[in-house]
């Protein structure tokens, strides 16, 4: 455990030492670096720094949410009222786009909000010996979670409805001769959904990461003396993205309860 | 034409998306204000709404920017 954990922190080192005193580039940091391979029933699969990151989001919010409602009181602590106002929150935005009937799949919204807010809010904080990564800014990433909203979303309106579901392609009290049209326009943008989710997430992440680097090598460019005023660019920069970090993890909580909304009424169109 | 030229002509056009994300966000943000100046008390309310639009709206021009940055590195 430990041992792999140096070797990675040396070999990020010496990426970073190689690196270091040539051109800069700010798509480097999105590259993925190999820490060590898993040998799984004849497969091997790559322990990368993406991997490492999900797996510290995973276990800190589990972690903080465990920890929170350990000793629950009727007068919560701080950390607590963390745990409840987080719930509260999602609880009332699922209430409010899917509607009681969509309470019931809570849970699977939940996670994708903790788990999305979580790898954003970690790409924010550079790790020493590790550096910095944010998972999401990978577009494979973002589309295997909207292709499971998407797959999942359909498959229970498709079993709720049956042929009835159909009807979310066909809505009323449109006139007869729009019909044709608005159907195959219904049906294109539902089959964009899961590239629309998953490409704002990404292109959010990766814009506002390069724009950070950029803003960065100015500072280190323009050295001791000029460097201060892009510093302070940088700092509400910074600020802007985490507010985006949170706000693109609840818009893709949102589409996801909104799509759930389509799936669960889709016959009462 | 260099094809190369070409490539980053493209790009910077593709980059104008981003007009109509400033443009939209824009308009999200005014009407929010009007909005909320005319009835203060409604207004916490539908903050999670501007926030939502202003999102969608950023997003859209983003594509573009995505379009740029695909034509940029993997071309």
């Amino acid at each position: 455990m430990i041992d792999w954990f140096i070797s990675a922190a040396h070999a990020a080192a010496a990426e970073g030492g190689a690196h270091g005193g040539h051109e800069f580039n700010p798509m480097h940091q999105f590259s993925i670096q190999k820490y060590f391979d898993i040998h799984l029933f004849g497969y091997t699969v790559p322990f990368t720094n993406s991997a490492l990151w999900m797996v510290m989001a995973t276990t800190f919010m589990t972690a903080l949410l465990l920890y929170s409602m350990q000793k629950a009181s009727l007068v919560p602590s701080r950390l607590q009222s963390f745990g409840e106002i987080t719930y509260e929150f999602v609880a009332n935005m699922v209430r409010q786009n899917a509607g009681n009937a969509g309470m019931k799949y809570f849970p699977v919204i939940f996670t994708i909000f903790l788990f999305v807010l979580s790898l954003n809010m970690l790409g924010m904080i550079p790790l020493p010996g590790l550096g910095q990564f944010t998972v999401t800014s990978h577009i494979i990433i973002t589309f295997a979670l909207a292709a499971f909203v998407f797959i999942g979303v359909t498959l229970i309106g498709i079993f709720k409805h049956g042929f009835g579901f159909l009807k979310l392609f066909v809505p009323s009290g449109v006139p007869i001769w729009l019909l044709p049209l608005i159907t195959v326009i219904e049906i294109i943008s539902y089959f964009t959904r899961p590239i629309s989710l998953s490409v704002r997430l990404f292109a959010n992440m990766m814009a506002g990461h390069t724009m950070l680097a950029v803003f960065a090598s100015f500072v280190v460019g323009l050295g001791i003396i000029g460097g201060w005023v892009p510093f302070i660019f940088m700092v509400l920069l910074m600020g802007l993205e985490v507010l985006i970090a949170f706000l693109q993890a609840y818009v893709f909580a949102v589409l996801s309860s909104i799509y759930l909304h389509d799936a669960l009424h889709a016959a009462e169109h | 034409m260099d094809p190369s030229a070409a490539k980053l002509i493209g790009a910077g056009l593709a980059c104008t998306a981003l007009i109509g994300a400033g443009t939209g966000i824009g308009i999200i943000f005014g009407n929010f204000l009007q909005g909320a100046l005319r009835n203060p008390t409604a207004a916490p309310g539908q903050f999670p709404n501007l926030l939502l639009g202003f999102a969608l709206a950023e997003a859209t021009g983003l594509f573009g920017l995505v379009i740029a940055l695909i034509l940029l590195f993997v071309f």
